[in-house]
């Protein structure tokens, strides 16, 4: 049997994968972003030859070359830790999860590697055009590289394409266009770039404002605003779009993500969509209390937007857990039972294979066949342990959503006074603009905290509860290692921070 | 095409470009030789300038290398992935830390406000061309001597020594492996510099420095040679699969395989003729006599340890756990698809020649650094 032991290493490590990642994604959607608006600015220097375009481009890049190594340095940390602290899912889902990380390497990061160097050295080594080509070449690379993990990420929420096979007692991948082409796979991958995007474009204008609050660099301020302000918009209905993309994937693939998000314990017709609210932290699953000790909520809405049909049903907390037959809805409770004779099975055709009884293993799988999509959830002691931390993934969420419908309207002002011509003396809105760099951060790393937190306790999505997923390892080591990314990362973003901010000081003359 | 290959040559293929992509690993640690290098080569601040930029040029493409080969090895032996990593810890931790904190340091190192100062940064770099390397080298030499580990029924792996993989750097073998490694990076950093760099004194220094490495190379490139003839090796019974050991596993293997033990050797002339022709022939291009050669002698030491009914990951404390390219590996269809994926690695490996030869056209030399574009210098 499959032995789960020490939850706390199971914590410490979950611990440390958030913080790295968390690190990890502090600096890539400003790369993801920020590349392109690079591509931008160097198309306009060779269109028009104009000098100034060419300065914007440098100034911008020796920000992203801050931002790309530190990227580079919390990532390959992330790729390893699958081994290091899940090495047991490295096994089970290796077959199928190690093929995009595989190609994320050979597509994406030498792409990203090789003409990031042209870019960089490159101005009078290589001619205009083939400068300009590598530029767009790191923008497309960095953001195929986006397009893999998240292809492997998608995958952990929704695993499609692959059978368990109860000899290797392992996943093993049956169809690799249905994992790339996964609906949750498409609908990270949009959300994620253009989210980043929408944070590129912030930070440039939130640096740029800063400068026309200083009154310093004002030509290339202007610019750089005007061209940032547009991809920010346009950006931002992308995000806006696939946001509600996620949300309706998750009402099919993920409902218990959405019920968390929602704060929806008991499922209803026509159900609201909540605009606020503040949780109730004593509630539990199966209680009569109201989960809210305040809300605001939209009638009606939330149907519309899980379902795309007015007046639907979604489902809540407590249906998931504990069955609803009159809209067909299994409980995790009874889930539970079929994966428990699942993993019995599984461990008798196991003994009868080694004892080489054919008729007994032959038995055993027979028994095993019929309850093995339910695998996963023998492994729950309880079916509450299947429900993620609800109220941090419902702030979170909320968050997100509130910052979603913000950021636009401040691209969209700093569109409207560029065009006036008077941005220079709205010195409110650039103050805005200074603070949206943080807030862009916020949206993003929240977003994060919905996706990841929101399916606890799955590692892969009713497969693989992630106290099966664990290395065997101490809890001790892993706290070692947690403190010393921790102490090692923070250092570097001190280091980074401060480094950013002097660069911005000299400004493109000190470039 | 690659659909109707057996599952076993599937496994044998994705050795082989493991160990081409691993090989061309070792190739590029001249970056990591070239950091190790700094204090000997550069005597100034200019000199120190010209090393670190003409490395710079090049750090990423040997970190994306060792980031594929990790993603290959997982892509194709998961159960390799999983064993090696979640069980000896502590020496993958070790090795991921000193490239990490290479990640940042060139970009760093001069930049105002950068916390640390130049000094930690340069640190840094050394430390991630000696241990890095040193590390790296000790474990692959556990293909040959074997780890502590066993693998349960579920194959989840316990490892079975308190220090978790760190006790590889105290086997005089894996440190000699190593320690090749250390020296065969900076003969390569040397060769590389010489290359690269348009400049007097360092071009002297450089083919200095790749003669004196050779011969500290040496004495380690024996033992590691030596070792590897008469060791007890693992092997695999064919008949009923069963791991057990035999004398002189690792030289019946070359000798099965004489394909793997000419390029073992013409690997290493080579290389040695590379330091010469740098060192006393007057020649610069001896890194790319170095650079294909130590790849000749890594796919030959890769193989040995794989193929011809051997372990590649063995256990010596339960040597049924051992794992083979053919237990280790990725199921008949992921192996397959990621045959078809891996034709595109021809085509990656152009655009790298080509963008790496038209970088190098002329040499970094002097002039780059008072050019006024260039103030973005490392
Ligand atoms: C600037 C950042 C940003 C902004 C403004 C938004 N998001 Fe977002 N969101 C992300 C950054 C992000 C993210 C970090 O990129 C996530 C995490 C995982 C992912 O795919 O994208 C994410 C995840 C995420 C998920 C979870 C997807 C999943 O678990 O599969 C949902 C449902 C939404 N978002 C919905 C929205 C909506 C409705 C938004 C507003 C209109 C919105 N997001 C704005
Ligand atoms: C757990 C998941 C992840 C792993 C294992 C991972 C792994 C890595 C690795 C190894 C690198 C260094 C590559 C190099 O050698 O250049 C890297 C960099 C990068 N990653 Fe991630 N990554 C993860 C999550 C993400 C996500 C979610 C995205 C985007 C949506 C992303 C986008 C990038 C980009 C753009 C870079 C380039 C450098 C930079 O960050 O500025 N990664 N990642
Ligand atoms: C880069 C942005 C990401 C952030 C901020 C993030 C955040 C988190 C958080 C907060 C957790 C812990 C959840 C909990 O235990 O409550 C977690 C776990 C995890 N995430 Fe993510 N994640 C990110 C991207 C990814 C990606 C792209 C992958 C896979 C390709 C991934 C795979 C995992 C795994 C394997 C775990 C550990 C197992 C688990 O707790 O489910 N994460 N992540």
């Amino acid at each position: 049997m499959l032995e789960q032991l020490d939850l706390t290493m199971v914590n410490w490590a979950r611990a440390q994968f958030a913080l790295t990642a968390m690190y990890h994604w502090l600096f890539v959607p400003l790369t993801l972003g920020l590349s392109f608006l690079l591509a931008f600015f160097e198309t306009l220097y060779v269109r028009t030859g104009n000098e100034e375009w060419r300065r914007i481009t440098k100034f911008w890049m020796g920000l992203f070359g801050i931002n790309f190594a530190i990227g580079v340095a919390t990532g390959i940390i992330l790729e390893f830790e699958f081994g290091t602290n899940w090495s047991n899912y490295s096994w089970m889902v290796g077959d199928i999860f190690g093929a995009p990380l595989a190609i994320e390497g050979i597509f994406a990061f030498f792409l990203e590697a090789t003409f990031f160097a042209v870019m960089f050295f490159g101005w009078d080594r290589v001619s205009k055009r083939f400068h300009l080509l590598s530029t767009w070449l790191v923008a497309i690379g960095s953001n195929l590289s986006a397009l893999w993990i998240l292809v492997a990420n998608g995958w952990m929420q929704f695993p499609v394409g692959m059978r368990f096979n109860p000899d290797s007692a392992r996943f093993e991948m049956q169809d690799i266009a249905s994992v790339i082409f996964s609906p949750v796979a498409i609908s990270k991958f949009t959300h994620a770039t253009t989210s980043s995007f929408l944070l590129a474009s912030l930070f440039v204008i939130g640096v740029s404002s800063w400068f026309l609050l200083k009154g310093r660099h004002l030509e290339m301020a202007k610019r750089s605003i005007l061209v940032a302000a547009v991809f920010g918009l346009v950006s931002s209905a992308f995000v806006g779009f696939t946001g509600d993309e996620a949300a309706y994937t998750n009402a099919r693939t993920q409902p218990m993500k959405l019920a968390a998000f929602e704060g929806l314990y008991k499922g209803t017709d026509s159900a609201g969509l909540v605009a606020m609210g503040v949780m109730n932290h004593d509630k539990v699953p199966g209680d009569d209390k109201d989960p809210f000790l305040f809300e605001v909520k939209v009638p009606g809405l939330l149907s519309l937007l899980a379902n795309r049909e007015p007046g639907s049903f979604v489902p809540g907390v407590d249906d998931l857990l504990y069955g609803n037959p009159a809209h067909h809805i299994v409980g995790i409770n009874e889930k539970m039972v079929r994966g428990k004779v699942a993993l019995a099975a599984l461990a008798s055709y196991k003994t009868a294979k080694q004892d080489g009884n054919a008729p007994a293993a032959a038995a055993a799988l027979a028994a095993f066949a019929p309850q093995q999509d339910y695998l996963g959830f023998g492994y729950l002691k309880s079916p509450e342990e299947a429900v993620p931390p609800v109220p941090l993934v419902f702030y979170s969420f909320h968050i997100m959503v509130v910052l979603g419908t913000m950021l636009p309207l401040i691209c969209l002002l700093f569109l409207f006074f560029t065009y006036k011509d008077t941005i220079a003396e709205q010195r409110w809105l650039l103050g805005l603009g200074v603070i949206s760099v943080f807030l862009a951060h916020v949206a993003s790393q929240t977003g994060w905290i919905v996706a990841e937190v929101g399916r606890q306790p799955w590692a892969i999505q009713n497969l693989l509860p992630v106290t099966v997923a664990r290395s065997n390892l101490t809890t001790g080591a892993v706290q070692t290692t947690f403190f010393m990314f921790l102490i090692l990362f923070t250092t570097l973003l001190i280091a980074e921070v401060r480094i950013m901010v002097k660069q911005i000081n000299k400004g493109p003359e000190g470039n | 095409m690659f659909g109707s290959m057996e599952l076993s040559q599937l496994q044998q293929l994705w050795w082989l470009i493991a160990s081409v992509v691993g090989s061309l690993f070792l190739f590029l640690t001249f970056v990591q030789g070239g950091q190790t290098l700094l204090g000997t080569l550069a005597k100034n601040d200019e000199e120190r300038m010209l090393v670190v930029n003409s490395l710079g040029r090049k750090w990423e493409l040997t970190f994306t290398t060792l980031v594929l080969f990790g993603g290959a090895l997982f892509a194709a032996f998961p159960k390799f992935y999983a064993t090696s990593f979640g069980g000896a810890y502590w020496v993958w931790v070790a090795i991921l830390f000193t490239f990490i904190v290479q990640a940042v340091s060139y970009e760093y190192r001069r930049k105002p406000g950068n916390v640390l100062g130049t000094g930690v940064y340069d640190a840094f770099l050394f430390i991630n061309g000696s241990l890095g390397v040193l590390l790296i080298g000790a474990a692959v030499g556990t293909f040959f001597t074997g780890s502590n580990f066993s693998l349960n029924a579920y194959n989840q792996v316990t490892w079975q020594h308190p220090l978790r993989g760190l006790e590889a750097a105290f086997n005089p073998f894996n440190v000699s492996f190593g320690l090749m490694l250390v020296f065969l990076a900076r003969i390569l950093g040397a060769m590389y510099l010489l290359n690269n760099i348009e400049h007097e004194e360092i071009a002297v220094r450089a083919r200095k420095a790749c003669f004196v490495n050779l011969l500290c190379l040496l004495p380690f490139l024996l033992y590691v040679v030596s070792g590897l003839a008469m060791m007890q090796g693992f092997a695999v019974d064919p008949a009923n699969g069963q791991v057990v050991m035999e004398s002189g596993k690792y030289l019946h293997n070359l000798l099965a395989m004489p394909v793997y033990l000419a390029l073992l050797v013409v690997g290493l002339v080579l290389v040695v003729f590379g330091v010469v022709a740098n060192a006393f022939l007057g020649k610069r291009n001896g890194i790319w006599f170095g650079g294909i050669g130590t790849v000749l002698v890594g796919v030959a030491i890769f193989a040995t340890a794989a193929y011809n009914n051997t372990p590649f990951y063995p256990s010596k404390y339960d040597l049924q756990s051992s794992l083979t390219i053919y237990n280790a590996s990725s199921s008949h269809y992921t192996l397959t698809a990621m045959s078809y994926v891996a034709l595109a690695v021809p085509l990656v490996l152009a655009y790298v020649a080509y963008v790496w030869h038209a970088m190098d056209a002329r040499k970094i030399s002097t002039a780059d650094l008072d050019d006024a574009e260039l103030k973005k210098l490392y």
